[in-house]
């Protein structure tokens, strides 16, 4: 009795001669192994390869200089009282003459400290910066620590390198968009 | 005969309020509270004649009196105009009064650095919350800001004459608490600038009280300086016997350090007990100081930022008058909820102790 018609019904007929084979049906199976050999891989070689993550993620915080190589942040603490997580401190210093080349303001974080495990990348420090100087990378991870000394970033790990700087594709919402309908062209072209 | 004191009823944003006569609009309004209390940048209850600079708490006299209804012709200065019997003031429900006050804010920021960043000042600076809450937050000015030589005036006071708005609450305070002012306003117009007059430094038993009453970052703490934000610190009540003066302070602590000791304000910002140099500069140990309580400090105050207290965690309310009223009570009570006696009394207990001996007796056989 058939209950539903979803049911396929198996074919009984006998097999022929090249069928009882199998040599057909071998060459066949191998023939489509051997054409994903040609093909295009969809797999990437992680880490040493990355995928484009678009151009707001939010990884590995950075601490920006300015044109002349000076740092930003005056260490006003709008990022410690956002931080939902009270992932970031620092201590301020007072910039002494013999640093303007350093130090944009005459106040500067003297020690400036995220801990990453405390942090979940919500970017609202980013947000609440009032100096331009705190931003979440879009093309950097935070890598896996082993040990828990390595998880709280200091300045060595945060502050921009000046011979490798940090730039974004995209900074505001209308750039954003702008590139991603760019990208859109782009693919459907 | 008992003389009664004649009362002068004033109506301030349709509230109306009692007064002695002589009373000024902005006391007549603080009577009432923060809802109808215009901003004030200048005056200052503490010292006399302050007031009648920053115009921050200009408000429209409505109707000038019962005698003479005919309302002011200009915005009037509520921290100098007295009252007068059956004045009718408008304040924030005044279209004319918000309006201006918004150019206010723009005028007094003119030259203002907005270094709040840089700032010690920032999270307590009355001209943060009067730009914030009066002003419309652009400014049209494109001009370069006028900017002053730093000057240096004692080892602690830190004057930053960029962000002076010249309210000469320092300068009364010098002439008024202080035995001898050396600092005053200098030059004149666009030039003029707080100023010890050919560098002199300040020192006077009470000279840091001009930090306290300043309104902006002009005159900050040198021991305080870049030391830490406003909001990472608490504020604590603290007195000591001061041969000086009151010895009543607020304590800004930084885990266990002091890094910081005011004057006690109120809620208008204002200092009552003005403190000696030696509590303010010198006693930065927790064994100086008799430590009452923590300061109660407005929640919505970014000082109170990150900073839990029992009293402002809301139990879910309404989740629980709802479950009150849609899930029934049930009786969780068990019934061998006895006491010792009657449990040793129960015919189970019994038993179970037999046992119990029945067990260590064939063990010892």
């Amino acid at each position: 009795m058939q209950l539903t018609n979803r049911s396929k019904k198996t074919d009984k007929t006998a097999l022929t001669l090249a069928e009882k084979t199998y040599l057909p049906g071998i060459a066949a199976g191998l023939g489509i192994t051997l054409k994903h050999f040609f093909s295009k891989k969809v797999t990437i070689r992680y880490p040493e390869q990355k995928r484009y993550l678009g151009p707001i993620f939010r990884g590995h915080h950075i601490l920006k200089r300015d044109e002349e190589g000076r740092e930003r942040c005056t260490a006003c603490g709008l990022c410690a009282v956002a931080c939902p997580a009270e992932a970031i401190s620092m201590i301020a210093g007072e910039r002494v003459k013999g640093e303007e080349n350093l130090y944009r303001e005459e106040k500067y974080a003297a020690a400036y400290e995220i801990n990453m495990l405390r942090c979940i990348f919500c970017g609202l420090c980013e947000e609440a910066c009032p100096k331009e100087a705190v931003y979440l990378r879009h093309d950097k991870f935070v890598p896996v620590f082993t040990s828990r000394d390595q998880v709280i970033y200091g300045k060595d790990q945060l502050v921009e390198d000046m011979n490798n700087r940090y730039e974004r594709d995209a900074w505001t919402k209308e750039e954003m968009t702008k590139l991603w309908e760019k990208q859109q062209k782009v693919i459907t072209q | 005969m008992d003389i009664k004191p004649e009362l002068f009823k004033v109506t301030i944003d349709g509230i109306e309020v009692e007064v002695s006569p002589g009373t000024s609009i902005l006391q007549a309004a603080r009577k009432i509270g923060t809802e109808v209390a215009p901003p004030a940048m200048c005056y200052y209850k503490p010292l006399e004649k302050s007031g009648g600079k920053c115009r921050a708490c200009l408000v429209k006299v409505a109707q000038g009196s019962t005698n003479d209804p005919r309302p002011m012709p200009k915005l009037v200065a509520s921290c100098i105009t007295p009252v007068q019997n059956g004045m009718v003031v408008e304040n924030f429900t005044n279209e004319q009064v918000v309006d201006t006050r918004k150019g206010i804010v723009e005028f007094l920021l003119i030259n203002h650095p907005l270094d709040c960043p840089v700032c010690d000042q920032a999270g307590e600076c009355h001209l943060q919350d009067f730009a914030f809450e009066n002003g419309n937050g652009v400014q049209r000015f494109e001009e370069e800001r006028r900017t002053f030589e730093k000057e240096d005036i004692g080892p602690y006071i830190q004057l930053q004459m960029n962000r002076c708005i010249l309210c000469y609450r320092c300068v009364f305070t010098a002439d008024q608490i202080t035995d001898g002012r050396v600092h005053g306003v200098m030059n004149r117009g666009d030039h003029a600038e707080i100023s010890t007059y050919i560098h002199k430094t300040i020192d006077n038993d009470f000279s840091g009280n001009v930090i306290d009453v300043c309104p902006v970052g002009a005159l900050t703490d040198k021991t305080f300086r870049f030391k830490n934000r406003v909001w990472f610190t608490k504020p604590m009540e603290a007195h000591r016997d001061c041969d000086k003066c009151c010895g009543k302070v607020h304590l800004w602590y930084k885990g266990d350090e002091i890094i910081r000791v005011t004057g006690r304000k109120n809620q208008w910002g204002e200092v009552e007990d003005f403190i000696c140099n030696t509590c303010r500069f010198e006693m930065k140990k927790t064994s100086d100081w008799i430590v009452t309580g923590p300061v109660n400090i407005s929640r919505h105050s970014v000082i109170s930022a990150n900073k839990y207290a029992a009293n402002t965690i809301k139990k879910p309310e309404f989740a629980l008058d709802y479950a009150a009223e849609h899930y029934k009570k049930i009786n969780d009570s068990r019934p061998y909820n006895k006491n010792l006696d009657e449990i040793k009394a129960s015919e189970d207990y019994k038993t179970l102790m037999e046992q119990n001996e029945n067990y260590l007796n064939k063990s010892q056989n």
